[in-house]
């Protein structure tokens, strides 16, 4: 597989798309747009999973498909709107980062994530390095999304998004057994539902899902 | 021989093992004790028989890291020190069996033969392993020691300058040996030496293990734990931390700078030894001269002669830079030499301040007087130390002196004119040193044991007798006996010698004496001892001849004193020269440059009825320009990294995050070479 054959340049399109809904997630000021956002990179994770069980050959990468499928493009997304409805967030607008800071910090770390991944994996075919490259890309861009958001569900949504990142990775490399795709998954709803909670603990508590909240309260018991 | 090495290190490991046995009763101690008494005299059996035959090849032991077997091996320089450490173990576990007179808690049992285990273990080590692995346990085992009179506020303060420092010196050891093996990628000494460091890596090599051996060896500036952790720890731990311990970390130091760094370090390598040397030398000495408890006035004392070792080594590394291998070997020799004297000295002053304490219940000088009459053996051993210690001849002290500053006398043959001034600057200081020292013994004996009693249980110390006796006999008629025969002695210890001066064929010394070349000056110590003993038996005689028939008996001149009033039946102490007033002339001449000793008198305003005050006193120059400092700047990064504890979630997300991308950034750049 190299470029200009049909296998190669669609996983290589999926993945780009992965990415692109990275940057989106990075700069989205409004609260749904970053959950419409988060639901497209998952069903483009789960397309990628699929496509890649396609040219694997490997039955076990469309269970994964399915189950990112329905965690990540429709259960998690449909979970945070609901809160969202619930906690009366729909109007919520949030400025973390400008774009303009946003969008040079992303190109940097992918650039960075490039120069890391392509001279450590020589030798490897293309498509891996590629998807490695790109993964490490999403996982970066994932953990600058945590560090500028305030709100939690923006800090949820971008530990998510790296765990996008990790799957991304995994249905890449041939041969990677089931059970790491399927214990991430599970991880992700787990993230979700402790999220979920504590956001509602949060809400109910402080009034605020502003994680600066939480720091005059440290210590506390009860 | 590599086998009995190794079995008396596992015999050591097992006695330190059985050691909480042995803590419920007395002969439980005398067993432990004899255990390593005789586990000394092996260690000084198998270095005899490594520097008599020839050493022994590197042996893997069936133990070690996961990478690769523990390596043993014995060649002339390790065992000239494991000739050290058996000398001194024997004496010291002697004297402890000597004293072992009650039950003796575990915290005391247990570290002894770990400590004089781990000391066999650098000594015999062959990789860098194995090394760093027994200085670390002579570390740990010498703090418990140190430690092990903990109920003392001033105890427990020195075990934690002592424990900093140890782990200074682990933190400067572990990274030179890791520059070291970067390299060959191996830890055994061979393939060491083979790929010796280069470029600044050698320059890193030099000041880590500069560092690091000096911090355990009582280099200034890293001296400072000496002077308080030698009180603190029981006599004979402290005697062979005196006599073997700072001369495991000089082999440590030799071992990496002469032998590891390949045959060719540039000249000026010898300077910073020269130069710290000659530092702690004058640091020492005059300190010396100043202390008022007997124990740090022999802690100070061993400061000096550390230095006058360390500036031979400097000396031997600058003549092999300047490709003068039979003055190298003369300078070697003389550190070698001195090392061994000083570590029997030493070992016996050790010992025989022990005796002192034991006895008259007291370290300070101000409290002892007139022990030469109620313990003349302790007394006439100590005398032999202290006038070695003083350099005088026939004794051991004299002839290594004597040899050191011949070498330090040839240091003009050097080209570089740079070199020559910091020899010529070195023999001064060293030959100052020696005064210094001198002044300091003379002080020390005749404060303790001459003169009259100053307290009534110095009038009433006894001596004790027993195996410490041995002990104290022993080393001081080995003092005598290194001091008549240094020529056969440092033959003993050519092969150390030759490894030290890079490689120079070894010299025949003479039976008779020393030569410091050909045509320049000798010393006959026989002779030299054989005129002493005519002198003093003329002298003797014509006394006797000349004197008047018929002894008459009488009361000793009292030197003018009146009879001692009924209420202190042992005369006024104040009437006798006390310790701060013997040191105050050479305080005054020299401590106000150095040690910043200070006088202040403060009179009485007229009219008032309190007594004038004199208060003098002095302080240590590490203090206030090494380790305040670093106090400091502890304190301050204490607070600096007190505030990380108060970051927010997203910060401390963004410190992992920054790491990350720093880290990634790294193995980009790496990537890139």
């Amino acid at each position: 597989m190299t470029y200009g054959q049909l296998p190669y340049d669609i996983a290589h399109m999926l993945g780009g798309g992965v990415l692109l809904f990275s940057f989106v997630l990075l700069y989205q000021r409004r609260i749904t747009a970053v959950i419409n956002a988060f639901a497209m990179q998952g069903a483009l994770v789960a397309f990628a999973a699929a496509w890649q069980g396609v040219t694997q050959d490997a039955a076990g990468l469309f269970l994964t498909a399915a189950i990112a499928f329905g965690a990540k493009a429709v259960a998690i997304p449909l979970v945070l709107r609901a809160m969202v409805r619930r906690l009366d967030l729909e109007r919520g607008v949030e400025t973390a980062l400008g774009i303009g800071p946003s969008m040079i910090a992303g190109v940097g770390l992918v650039g960075l994530a490039i120069l890391v991944v392509l001279p450590a994996t020589t030798g490897v075919h293309a498509l891996a390095r590629e998807d490695l490259a790109l993964s490490l890309s999403v996982v970066l861009l994932g953990m600058l999304m945590m560090i500028t958001r305030r709100n939690v569900i923006g800090q949820v949504i971008g530990l998510m998004s790296l765990e996008n990142g990790l799957l991304l990775a995994a249905i890449g490399a041939a041969g990677m057994p089931l059970v790491v795709e399927l214990s991430t998954a599970a991880l992700v709803l787990v993230l979700a539902i402790v999220a979920a909670v504590i956001a509602l603990e949060m809400r109910e508590r402080l009034q605020s899902l502003d994680t600066h909240a939480l720091q005059d309260h440290r210590g506390e018991q009860g | 021989m590599l086998t009995a090495l190794a079995l008396l290190l596992a015999a050591m490991l097992l006695l330190g093992l059985l050691a909480p046995l042995a803590a419920a009763t007395v002969l439980g101690a005398r067993l432990l004790y004899t255990g390593t008494a005789a586990g000394a005299i092996g260690f000084a059996l198998v270095a005899l028989a490594a520097l008599l035959g020839g050493g022994a090849e590197a042996a893997p032991l069936p133990v070690g890291p996961p990478w690769a077997p523990a390596l043993l091996a014995l060649d002339g320089l390790s065992a000239w020190f494991l000739l050290i450490l058996g000398i001194t173990g024997t004496a010291s576990s002697l004297a402890a069996l000597g004293h072992a007179v009650g039950p003796q808690p575990a915290r005391v049992l247990v570290p002894w033969p770990l400590f004089l285990g781990g000391m066999g273990l650098t000594l015999a080590a062959a990789d860098g392993f194995t090394l760093l692995l027994g200085f670390e346990a002579m570390s740990l085992a010498s703090w418990a020691l140190v430690a092990a009179d903990h109920d003392r506020a001033e105890n427990r303060e020195a075990a934690r300058l002592y424990l900093a420092f140890a782990v200074v010196s682990a933190a400067c050891l572990i990274p030179a040996v890791g520059l070291l093996a970067a390299g060959p990628r191996d830890f055994a000494f061979a393939a060491l030496r083979d790929s010796p460091p280069d470029g600044w890596r050698a320059v890193a090599v030099l000041a880590l293990a500069l560092a690091g051996a000096g911090a355990k060896a009582g280099l200034a500036p890293l001296h400072a734990w000496l002077p308080l952790a030698h009180p603190a720890a029981p006599s004979h731990v402290s005697a062979v931390m005196s006599g073997a311990m700072t001369k495991v970390a000089l082999y440590v130091l030799c071992r990496i700078l002469f032998d590891l760094c390949g045959p060719a370090q540039p000249l000026w390598w010898g300077l910073p030894l020269l130069a710290l040397g000659a530092a702690s030398a004058l640091i020492g000495a005059l300190r010396a001269n100043l202390e008022g408890d007997t124990k740090t006035l022999l802690a100070c004392s061993t400061i000096e002669n550390v230095g006058l070792v360390t500036i031979g080594l400097g000396l031997a590394l600058a003549f092999r830079g300047a490709d003068l291998a039979p003055l190298a070997a003369l300078a070697a020799g003389a550190a070698l030499l001195h090392a061994l004297n000083h570590s029997v000295f030493k070992t016996l002053l050790f010992l025989g301040a022990g005796e002192v304490l034991q006895a008259a219940l007291s370290r300070r000088l101000d409290r002892l007087g007139g022990l030469i009459r109620g313990m003349p053996w302790t007394a006439g051993a100590v005398l032999v130390g202290v006038g070695a210690a003083a350099a005088l001849p026939p004794l051991s002290g004299f002839a290594s002196e004597w040899l050191l500053l011949q070498a330090l006398l040839a240091g003009w043959r050097i080209g570089e004119f740079g070199v020559q001034i910091s020899v010529a600057a070195a023999t001064a200081v060293a030959a100052l040193a020696a005064a210094l020292a001198a002044a300091a013994m003379v002080r020390f004996f005749g404060l303790a044991f001459l003169g009259r009693p100053r307290t009534p249980r110095a009038a009433g110390a006894t001596e004790h007798g027993g195996p410490a006796r041995v002990a104290l006999v022993g080393l001081a008629a080995l003092t005598v006996l290194f001091g008549l025969l240094p020529g056969p002695l440092l033959d003993l210890g050519a092969e150390a010698v030759r490894l030290l001066s890079g490689g120079a064929l070894a010299t025949r010394w003479q039976v008779t004496g020393l030569s410091a070349g050909d045509g320049v000056a000798r010393y006959l110590p026989l002779a030299v001892a054989l005129l002493l003993a005519l002198l003093v038996a003329g002298l003797a005689l014509g006394l006797r001849r000349r004197s008047p028939p018929g002894v008459v008996l009488g009361p000793a001149w009292a030197c003018g004193f009146i009879a001692p009033p009924p209420h202190l039946p042992l005369g006024d102490p104040a009437t006798q020269p006390s310790a701060a007033g013997l040191a105050q002339p050479l305080g005054r001449m020299l401590g106000g440059a150095v040690l910043a000793a200070e006088e202040r008198v403060t009179m009485p305003d007229p009219g008032e009825t309190a007594p004038a005050r004199i208060e003098s006193g002095f302080r240590d120059p590490s203090f206030p320009w090494l380790l305040q400092p670093v106090a400091r700047l502890r304190d301050a990064l204490a607070t600096r990294a007190e505030r990380l504890r108060d970051l927010g979630i997203r910060q401390c997300l963004m410190l992992t995050f920054g790491l990350l991308v720093l880290l990634l950034a790294l193995v980009a750049m790496l990537e890139r070479q």
